[in-house]
Protein backbone atom coordinates (compact mmCIF):
# COMPACT_ATOMS: atom_id res chain seq x y z
CA UNK A 1 0.00 0.00 0.00
CA UNK A 2 3.15 2.16 1.13
CA UNK A 3 4.51 1.62 -2.52
CA UNK A 4 1.59 2.59 -4.45
CA UNK A 5 0.70 5.32 -2.58
CA UNK A 6 3.77 6.91 -2.75
CA UNK A 7 4.48 6.46 -6.27
CA UNK A 8 0.50 8.18 -7.28
CA UNK A 9 1.42 10.97 -5.08
CA UNK A 10 4.75 11.65 -6.14
CA UNK A 11 3.71 13.25 -9.87
CA UNK A 12 1.23 15.51 -8.01
CA UNK A 13 4.02 16.55 -5.08
CA UNK A 14 6.37 17.51 -7.45
CA UNK A 15 3.72 19.78 -9.38
CA UNK A 16 2.80 21.52 -6.53
CA UNK A 17 6.38 21.59 -5.52
CA UNK A 18 6.13 19.64 -2.08
CA UNK A 19 7.97 16.61 -3.58
CA UNK A 20 10.09 16.55 0.44
CA UNK A 21 6.78 16.36 2.62
CA UNK A 22 6.01 12.89 0.33
CA UNK A 23 7.37 10.79 3.57
CA UNK A 24 4.39 13.06 5.41
CA UNK A 25 1.72 12.73 3.65
CA UNK A 26 2.13 9.01 3.61
CA UNK A 27 2.79 8.44 7.19
CA UNK A 28 -0.41 10.47 7.86
CA UNK A 29 -2.50 8.99 5.55
CA UNK A 30 -1.20 5.12 6.45
CA UNK A 31 -1.46 5.75 10.20
CA UNK A 32 -4.51 7.31 10.29
CA UNK A 33 -6.51 5.55 7.13
CA UNK A 34 -5.34 3.42 5.41
CA UNK A 35 -3.28 1.30 7.40
CA UNK A 36 -5.77 0.42 10.24
CA UNK A 37 -8.93 0.16 7.36
CA UNK A 38 -6.98 -2.38 4.53
CA UNK A 39 -5.94 -4.27 6.92
CA UNK A 40 -9.02 -4.89 9.00
CA UNK A 41 -10.78 -6.00 5.38
CA UNK A 42 -8.24 -8.32 4.51
CA UNK A 43 -8.71 -9.37 8.40
CA UNK A 44 -12.37 -9.79 7.91
CA UNK A 45 -11.82 -11.62 4.53
CA UNK A 46 -9.35 -14.23 5.88
CA UNK A 47 -10.65 -14.68 9.39
CA UNK A 48 -14.09 -13.77 9.33
CA UNK A 49 -14.58 -15.95 6.74
CA UNK A 50 -12.53 -19.07 8.36
CA UNK A 51 -14.79 -18.30 11.50
CA UNK A 52 -17.94 -18.42 9.76
CA UNK A 53 -16.86 -21.21 7.56
CA UNK A 54 -15.26 -23.48 10.71
CA UNK A 55 -18.29 -22.70 13.04
CA UNK A 56 -20.84 -23.22 10.50
CA UNK A 57 -19.11 -26.47 9.44
CA UNK A 58 -19.32 -27.49 13.69
CA UNK A 59 -23.23 -26.54 13.49
CA UNK A 60 -24.09 -28.28 10.70
CA UNK A 61 -22.13 -31.42 11.37
CA UNK A 62 -23.81 -31.21 15.24
CA UNK A 63 -20.48 -30.74 16.96
CA UNK A 64 -21.66 -27.59 18.76
CA UNK A 65 -24.28 -29.96 20.25
CA UNK A 66 -22.10 -32.30 21.81
CA UNK A 67 -19.71 -29.53 23.17
CA UNK A 68 -23.30 -28.58 24.73
CA UNK A 69 -24.36 -32.48 25.96
CA UNK A 70 -20.33 -32.77 27.05
CA UNK A 71 -21.20 -29.90 29.90
CA UNK A 72 -19.77 -27.01 27.47
CA UNK A 73 -20.59 -23.85 27.17
CA UNK A 74 -20.50 -23.46 22.72
CA UNK A 75 -20.49 -19.72 23.43
CA UNK A 76 -17.88 -19.33 25.74
CA UNK A 77 -15.59 -22.03 24.12
CA UNK A 78 -16.26 -20.89 21.03
CA UNK A 79 -17.45 -17.57 20.26
CA UNK A 80 -16.01 -15.80 23.46
CA UNK A 81 -12.29 -16.91 22.79
CA UNK A 82 -12.83 -15.96 19.03
CA UNK A 83 -14.12 -12.44 19.71
CA UNK A 84 -11.49 -11.91 21.89
CA UNK A 85 -8.64 -13.08 20.37
CA UNK A 86 -9.75 -10.84 16.90
CA UNK A 87 -10.37 -7.99 19.01
CA UNK A 88 -7.23 -7.88 20.39
CA UNK A 89 -5.28 -9.44 17.76
CA UNK A 90 -6.03 -6.61 14.73
CA UNK A 91 -4.33 -3.58 16.59
CA UNK A 92 -1.45 -5.19 16.38
CA UNK A 93 -1.76 -6.71 12.28
CA UNK A 94 -2.43 -3.04 11.80
CA UNK A 95 0.63 -2.24 13.56
CA UNK A 96 2.66 -4.43 11.59
CA UNK A 97 0.93 -3.64 8.37
CA UNK A 98 1.34 0.15 9.35
CA UNK A 99 5.55 -0.72 9.55
CA UNK A 100 5.42 -2.88 6.05
CA UNK A 101 3.38 0.19 4.43
CA UNK A 102 5.58 2.79 5.37
CA UNK A 103 8.91 0.63 4.39
CA UNK A 104 7.09 0.05 1.13
CA UNK A 105 6.67 4.11 1.05
CA UNK A 106 10.43 4.51 1.92
CA UNK A 107 11.47 2.05 -1.18
CA UNK A 108 8.68 4.06 -3.19
CA UNK A 109 10.49 7.26 -2.24
CA UNK A 110 14.20 6.01 -3.09
CA UNK A 111 12.88 4.91 -6.97
CA UNK A 112 12.90 8.19 -8.72
CA UNK A 113 15.06 9.87 -5.48
CA UNK A 114 17.16 9.52 -2.45
CA UNK A 115 16.42 9.70 0.79
CA UNK A 116 18.18 7.88 3.81
CA UNK A 117 16.15 5.48 5.95
CA UNK A 118 16.90 7.53 8.97
CA UNK A 119 15.50 10.81 7.22
CA UNK A 120 12.73 9.34 5.89
CA UNK A 121 11.47 7.74 9.21
CA UNK A 122 12.19 10.92 11.33
CA UNK A 123 10.33 13.07 9.00
CA UNK A 124 7.01 10.61 9.22
CA UNK A 125 7.07 10.89 13.10
CA UNK A 126 8.00 14.09 13.27
CA UNK A 127 4.68 14.79 11.16
CA UNK A 128 2.57 12.08 13.79
CA UNK A 129 1.13 13.44 16.98
CA UNK A 130 -0.79 11.37 19.44
CA UNK A 131 -4.13 12.93 17.81
CA UNK A 132 -3.34 10.44 14.71
CA UNK A 133 -1.95 7.12 16.35
CA UNK A 134 -4.63 7.07 19.28
CA UNK A 135 -7.66 7.25 17.25
CA UNK A 136 -6.33 4.74 14.40
CA UNK A 137 -5.35 2.37 16.90
CA UNK A 138 -8.57 3.01 19.09
CA UNK A 139 -10.67 1.77 15.78
CA UNK A 140 -8.86 -0.91 15.58
CA UNK A 141 -10.27 -2.48 18.48
CA UNK A 142 -13.59 -2.48 17.01
CA UNK A 143 -12.82 -3.46 13.35
CA UNK A 144 -11.23 -6.72 15.29
CA UNK A 145 -14.65 -6.66 17.58
CA UNK A 146 -16.61 -6.38 14.21
CA UNK A 147 -14.98 -9.33 12.42
CA UNK A 148 -15.08 -12.03 14.96
CA UNK A 149 -18.71 -11.09 16.22
CA UNK A 150 -20.10 -11.27 12.63
CA UNK A 151 -17.91 -14.52 11.45
CA UNK A 152 -19.52 -16.10 14.92
CA UNK A 153 -22.93 -15.61 14.38
CA UNK A 154 -23.00 -16.05 10.71
CA UNK A 155 -21.28 -19.30 11.52
CA UNK A 156 -23.48 -20.33 14.53
CA UNK A 157 -27.16 -19.71 13.24
CA UNK A 158 -25.81 -21.40 9.86
CA UNK A 159 -27.93 -24.10 8.37
CA UNK A 160 -29.01 -25.85 5.16
CA UNK A 161 -26.20 -28.02 5.26
CA UNK A 162 -22.59 -27.09 3.67
CA UNK A 163 -24.54 -24.30 1.52
CA UNK A 164 -25.19 -22.81 4.69
CA UNK A 165 -21.70 -22.72 5.30
CA UNK A 166 -20.66 -21.53 2.20
CA UNK A 167 -23.49 -18.55 3.08
CA UNK A 168 -22.13 -17.90 6.34
CA UNK A 169 -18.63 -17.59 5.13
CA UNK A 170 -19.74 -15.35 2.21
CA UNK A 171 -22.26 -13.17 4.72
CA UNK A 172 -19.30 -12.98 7.16
CA UNK A 173 -16.91 -11.27 5.11
CA UNK A 174 -19.37 -9.17 3.14
CA UNK A 175 -21.12 -7.72 6.44
CA UNK A 176 -18.16 -7.07 8.25
CA UNK A 177 -16.61 -5.54 5.22
CA UNK A 178 -19.33 -2.84 5.60
CA UNK A 179 -19.35 -2.80 9.62
CA UNK A 180 -15.91 -1.76 8.62
CA UNK A 181 -16.88 1.12 7.01
CA UNK A 182 -19.52 2.29 9.30
CA UNK A 183 -17.30 1.96 12.03
CA UNK A 184 -14.44 4.19 10.41
CA UNK A 185 -17.21 6.48 9.65
CA UNK A 186 -18.19 6.70 13.33
CA UNK A 187 -14.85 6.92 14.46
CA UNK A 188 -13.82 9.73 12.24
CA UNK A 189 -17.14 11.63 13.32
CA UNK A 190 -16.37 10.95 17.03
CA UNK A 191 -12.45 11.62 17.10
CA UNK A 192 -13.31 14.98 15.24
CA UNK A 193 -15.95 16.07 17.72
CA UNK A 194 -13.73 15.03 20.81
CA UNK A 195 -10.81 17.33 19.52
CA UNK A 196 -8.75 14.52 17.72
CA UNK A 197 -7.97 16.09 14.32
CA UNK B 1 -52.97 -57.10 19.39
CA UNK B 2 -55.15 -54.07 18.57
CA UNK B 3 -54.27 -50.44 18.25
CA UNK B 4 -56.47 -49.86 21.12
CA UNK B 5 -54.76 -52.47 23.29
CA UNK B 6 -51.04 -50.80 21.86
CA UNK B 7 -51.93 -47.91 23.19
CA UNK B 8 -52.87 -49.12 26.26
CA UNK B 9 -49.80 -51.22 26.68
CA UNK B 10 -47.76 -47.82 25.69
CA UNK B 11 -49.70 -45.84 29.13
CA UNK B 12 -50.34 -48.73 31.42
CA UNK B 13 -45.92 -48.88 31.88
CA UNK B 14 -47.17 -45.48 34.18
CA UNK B 15 -48.99 -47.74 36.28
CA UNK B 16 -46.10 -49.99 36.96
CA UNK B 17 -43.82 -49.93 40.11
CA UNK B 18 -40.19 -50.73 38.58
CA UNK B 19 -37.74 -47.63 39.09
CA UNK B 20 -37.98 -45.96 35.65
CA UNK B 21 -34.85 -44.40 34.74
CA UNK B 22 -36.29 -42.18 32.08
CA UNK B 23 -40.31 -40.89 32.45
CA UNK B 24 -41.59 -38.66 29.73
CA UNK B 25 -44.99 -37.42 30.10
CA UNK B 26 -47.62 -35.55 28.45
CA UNK B 27 -44.66 -34.14 26.24
CA UNK B 28 -45.94 -31.28 23.19
CA UNK B 29 -42.75 -29.65 20.61
CA UNK B 30 -43.94 -27.73 17.67
CA UNK B 31 -42.11 -25.60 15.67
CA UNK B 32 -44.38 -22.94 14.10
CA UNK B 33 -47.43 -24.55 13.33
CA UNK B 34 -46.23 -28.02 12.93
CA UNK B 35 -46.84 -30.02 15.68
CA UNK B 36 -43.96 -32.53 16.12
CA UNK B 37 -44.93 -34.12 19.25
CA UNK B 38 -48.19 -34.50 20.58
CA UNK B 39 -48.83 -36.14 24.41
CA UNK B 40 -46.12 -38.23 23.85
CA UNK B 41 -45.78 -40.53 26.96
CA UNK B 42 -42.70 -43.04 28.11
CA UNK B 43 -41.44 -44.78 30.96
CA UNK B 44 -38.20 -46.81 30.60
CA UNK B 45 -36.91 -49.20 33.41
CA UNK B 46 -33.11 -49.74 34.12
CA UNK B 47 -31.06 -51.66 31.17
CA UNK B 48 -33.87 -51.63 29.06
CA UNK B 49 -33.41 -51.22 24.86
CA UNK B 50 -36.00 -49.20 23.62
CA UNK B 51 -36.17 -48.49 20.07
CA UNK B 52 -38.61 -45.87 18.80
CA UNK B 53 -39.67 -46.78 14.96
CA UNK B 54 -41.07 -43.85 12.78
CA UNK B 55 -40.69 -42.34 10.03
CA UNK B 56 -38.15 -39.34 8.39
CA UNK B 57 -39.91 -36.01 9.57
CA UNK B 58 -41.75 -37.49 12.38
CA UNK B 59 -40.09 -36.13 15.33
CA UNK B 60 -37.69 -39.03 16.41
CA UNK B 61 -34.78 -36.45 16.80
CA UNK B 62 -36.84 -33.93 18.21
CA UNK B 63 -37.49 -36.32 20.64
CA UNK B 64 -34.05 -37.46 21.65
CA UNK B 65 -33.01 -33.41 21.83
CA UNK B 66 -35.70 -32.37 24.21
CA UNK B 67 -34.77 -35.63 26.40
CA UNK B 68 -31.07 -34.31 26.41
CA UNK B 69 -31.69 -30.56 26.88
CA UNK B 70 -30.83 -29.65 23.42
CA UNK B 71 -34.16 -28.77 22.35
CA UNK B 72 -36.70 -27.33 25.21
CA UNK B 73 -40.29 -28.91 24.88
CA UNK B 74 -43.52 -26.80 24.55
CA UNK B 75 -44.59 -28.48 27.29
CA UNK B 76 -45.02 -31.79 29.41
CA UNK B 77 -42.41 -33.44 32.09
CA UNK B 78 -38.93 -35.49 31.28
CA UNK B 79 -37.82 -37.05 34.42
CA UNK B 80 -34.30 -38.43 34.52
CA UNK B 81 -32.30 -39.33 38.11
CA UNK B 82 -35.67 -37.61 40.06
CA UNK B 83 -34.96 -34.14 37.90
CA UNK B 84 -37.50 -32.46 35.10
CA UNK B 85 -35.34 -31.91 32.24
CA UNK B 86 -37.07 -28.53 30.74
CA UNK B 87 -36.71 -27.23 34.89
CA UNK B 88 -33.26 -27.63 35.01
CA UNK B 89 -30.66 -24.82 34.78
CA UNK B 90 -27.65 -25.46 32.50
CA UNK B 91 -24.85 -26.30 35.67
CA UNK B 92 -27.75 -28.71 36.99
CA UNK B 93 -28.49 -29.92 33.27
CA UNK B 94 -24.72 -30.83 33.12
CA UNK B 95 -24.37 -33.06 35.66
CA UNK B 96 -27.36 -35.04 34.28
CA UNK B 97 -25.99 -34.59 30.73
CA UNK B 98 -23.05 -36.49 32.52
CA UNK B 99 -24.97 -39.12 33.20
CA UNK B 100 -26.34 -39.15 29.55
CA UNK B 101 -24.33 -40.26 26.90
CA UNK B 102 -25.43 -39.34 23.40
CA UNK B 103 -24.20 -40.48 20.31
CA UNK B 104 -24.96 -38.40 17.21
CA UNK B 105 -26.58 -39.08 13.67
CA UNK B 106 -23.60 -37.63 12.25
CA UNK B 107 -20.83 -38.61 14.95
CA UNK B 108 -19.91 -35.45 16.04
CA UNK B 109 -16.66 -35.57 16.09
CA UNK B 110 -14.28 -32.38 16.27
CA UNK B 111 -12.39 -32.43 13.34
CA UNK B 112 -10.05 -30.10 14.43
CA UNK B 113 -8.94 -33.05 17.51
CA UNK B 114 -7.00 -36.13 17.56
CA UNK B 115 -8.89 -39.26 18.30
CA UNK B 116 -7.44 -39.15 21.89
CA UNK B 117 -8.60 -35.15 21.96
CA UNK B 118 -11.95 -36.04 21.35
CA UNK B 119 -12.34 -38.53 23.90
CA UNK B 120 -10.86 -36.69 26.59
CA UNK B 121 -12.57 -33.59 25.76
CA UNK B 122 -16.01 -35.04 27.70
CA UNK B 123 -13.52 -35.84 30.89
CA UNK B 124 -12.05 -32.42 31.08
CA UNK B 125 -15.57 -30.35 30.42
CA UNK B 126 -17.49 -31.84 33.01
CA UNK B 127 -14.59 -31.24 35.18
CA UNK B 128 -14.39 -34.70 36.79
CA UNK B 129 -10.99 -34.68 38.89
CA UNK B 130 -8.91 -37.26 37.60
CA UNK B 131 -5.32 -37.69 36.76
CA UNK B 132 -3.44 -37.69 33.49
CA UNK B 133 -2.50 -41.39 33.83
CA UNK B 134 -6.18 -41.91 34.84
CA UNK B 135 -7.30 -40.20 31.73
CA UNK B 136 -5.38 -41.88 29.48
CA UNK B 137 -6.21 -45.41 30.97
CA UNK B 138 -9.96 -44.29 30.49
CA UNK B 139 -9.30 -43.59 26.47
CA UNK B 140 -7.28 -46.79 26.19
CA UNK B 141 -10.37 -48.41 27.95
CA UNK B 142 -13.24 -47.27 25.81
CA UNK B 143 -11.24 -47.25 23.02
CA UNK B 144 -10.61 -51.08 23.77
CA UNK B 145 -14.44 -51.38 23.51
CA UNK B 146 -14.66 -50.54 20.21
CA UNK B 147 -11.74 -51.98 19.35
CA UNK B 148 -10.28 -49.19 18.08
CA UNK B 149 -7.12 -49.05 19.81
CA UNK B 150 -4.40 -48.47 17.09
CA UNK B 151 -6.25 -44.99 16.11
CA UNK B 152 -5.46 -42.97 19.35
CA UNK B 153 -3.35 -40.21 17.67
CA UNK B 154 -5.43 -40.26 14.45
CA UNK B 155 -7.43 -37.32 12.92
CA UNK B 156 -10.98 -38.22 12.80
CA UNK B 157 -10.78 -37.85 8.98
CA UNK B 158 -8.37 -40.21 8.47
CA UNK B 159 -11.33 -42.85 9.40
CA UNK B 160 -14.16 -44.21 7.63
CA UNK B 161 -17.29 -44.12 8.28
CA UNK B 162 -17.74 -47.13 10.30
CA UNK B 163 -14.85 -46.28 12.43
CA UNK B 164 -15.88 -42.64 13.22
CA UNK B 165 -19.33 -44.28 14.61
CA UNK B 166 -17.58 -46.33 16.92
CA UNK B 167 -15.18 -43.81 18.03
CA UNK B 168 -18.37 -41.82 18.61
CA UNK B 169 -20.06 -44.53 20.45
CA UNK B 170 -16.34 -44.64 22.45
CA UNK B 171 -16.40 -40.89 23.27
CA UNK B 172 -19.91 -41.67 24.77
CA UNK B 173 -18.92 -44.18 26.49
CA UNK B 174 -16.20 -42.54 28.14
CA UNK B 175 -17.98 -41.01 31.03
CA UNK B 176 -19.64 -44.60 32.09
CA UNK B 177 -23.05 -42.96 31.39
CA UNK B 178 -26.71 -44.86 33.02
CA UNK B 179 -28.52 -44.12 29.66
CA UNK B 180 -27.33 -43.79 25.99
CA UNK B 181 -29.54 -42.17 23.38
CA UNK B 182 -28.22 -43.08 19.82
CA UNK B 183 -29.77 -41.26 17.21
CA UNK B 184 -30.16 -43.11 14.28
CA UNK B 185 -27.09 -45.16 15.00
CA UNK B 186 -27.13 -47.13 11.21
CA UNK B 187 -27.39 -44.23 9.11
CA UNK B 188 -25.12 -43.78 6.32
CA UNK B 189 -23.50 -47.06 7.09
CA UNK B 190 -23.70 -50.61 4.71
CA UNK B 191 -25.41 -53.45 6.28
CA UNK B 192 -22.45 -55.05 7.35
CA UNK B 193 -20.80 -51.99 9.39
CA UNK B 194 -23.99 -51.42 10.55
CA UNK B 195 -24.54 -55.25 11.86
CA UNK B 196 -21.33 -54.61 13.48
CA UNK B 197 -22.41 -51.40 15.39
CA UNK B 198 -25.78 -53.03 16.15
CA UNK B 199 -23.78 -56.03 17.94
CA UNK B 200 -21.19 -53.65 19.88
CA UNK B 201 -24.39 -51.30 21.16
CA UNK B 202 -25.73 -54.50 22.34
CA UNK B 203 -22.25 -55.63 23.64
CA UNK B 204 -21.91 -52.52 25.43
CA UNK B 205 -25.50 -52.64 27.06
CA UNK B 206 -24.62 -56.00 28.49
CA UNK B 207 -21.07 -55.18 29.95
CA UNK B 208 -22.15 -51.71 31.29
CA UNK B 209 -25.93 -52.22 32.04
CA UNK B 210 -26.86 -49.29 30.42
CA UNK B 211 -30.20 -48.59 29.32
CA UNK B 212 -30.47 -47.50 25.77
CA UNK B 213 -32.92 -45.17 24.03
CA UNK B 214 -32.52 -45.96 20.39
CA UNK B 215 -34.09 -43.90 17.30
CA UNK B 216 -34.28 -45.54 14.26
CA UNK B 217 -36.16 -46.25 11.22
CA UNK B 218 -33.59 -49.54 10.23
CA UNK B 219 -35.65 -52.26 10.40
CA UNK B 220 -32.05 -54.21 11.12
CA UNK B 221 -31.16 -52.05 13.95
CA UNK B 222 -35.15 -52.63 15.24
CA UNK B 223 -35.05 -55.77 15.13
CA UNK B 224 -31.99 -56.64 16.86
CA UNK B 225 -30.95 -53.74 18.75
CA UNK B 226 -34.59 -53.66 21.11
CA UNK B 227 -35.93 -55.59 23.89
CA UNK B 228 -39.11 -53.44 23.03
CA UNK B 229 -40.20 -50.85 20.13
CA UNK B 230 -42.16 -47.73 20.44
CA UNK B 231 -43.62 -46.60 16.96
CA UNK B 232 -44.27 -42.43 16.67
CA UNK B 233 -46.71 -41.39 14.78
CA UNK B 234 -47.96 -38.22 14.14
CA UNK B 235 -46.42 -37.12 17.21
CA UNK B 236 -47.66 -39.85 19.40
CA UNK B 237 -46.39 -43.08 20.48
CA UNK B 238 -48.90 -44.75 18.31
CA UNK B 239 -47.95 -48.22 19.34
CA UNK B 240 -45.56 -50.30 21.76
CA UNK B 241 -44.20 -53.92 22.46
CA UNK B 242 -41.66 -56.30 21.21
CA UNK B 243 -40.48 -57.14 17.75
CA UNK B 244 -42.28 -60.15 17.28
CA UNK B 245 -45.92 -58.71 18.50
CA UNK B 246 -45.29 -55.35 16.44
CA UNK B 247 -44.63 -57.49 13.47
CA UNK B 248 -47.84 -59.71 13.97
CA UNK B 249 -49.98 -57.12 14.48
CA UNK B 250 -52.76 -56.47 12.24
CA UNK B 251 -53.16 -52.61 12.24
CA UNK B 252 -52.20 -51.05 8.82
CA UNK B 253 -50.36 -48.27 10.53
CA UNK B 254 -48.62 -50.40 12.21
CA UNK B 255 -47.92 -53.71 9.43
CA UNK B 256 -46.19 -51.04 7.03
CA UNK B 257 -42.73 -50.76 8.47
CA UNK B 258 -42.43 -54.35 8.90
CA UNK B 259 -43.20 -55.18 5.31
Amino acid sequence: MGLVLTMQLRPSMIDYGVESQLPVIVGISIIREIGPVITALIFAGKIGSSIGAELGSMKVTEQIDAMEVSGTNPFKYLVVTRVLAATFMLPVLVMLGDAISLYGSWLGVNIRGNTSFTLFWMQVFDSLSFNDVLPAFIKSYFFGFAVGIIGCDKGFNSNKGTEGVGRSANSAVVVSSVLIFVIDLLAVQITDALGFT
Amino acid sequence: MTLTENLKAGNQIQNKAPAYVMSIRNLYKSFGNNNVLIDFNLEIEKGEAIVVLGKSGSGKSVLIKCIIGLLTPDKGRIEMFGKNIPDLNIAELDKIRAKVGFLFQSNALYDSMTIRENLEFPLRRHWIEVSQQEVNTMVLEALDDVGLKHTIDMMPVELSGGMRKRIALARTLILKPEIILYDEPTTGLDPITGKEIIELIREIQQKYNTTSLIISHDMNCVRMASDRIIILLDGRCYASGTYMELKQNEDSKVKQFFE
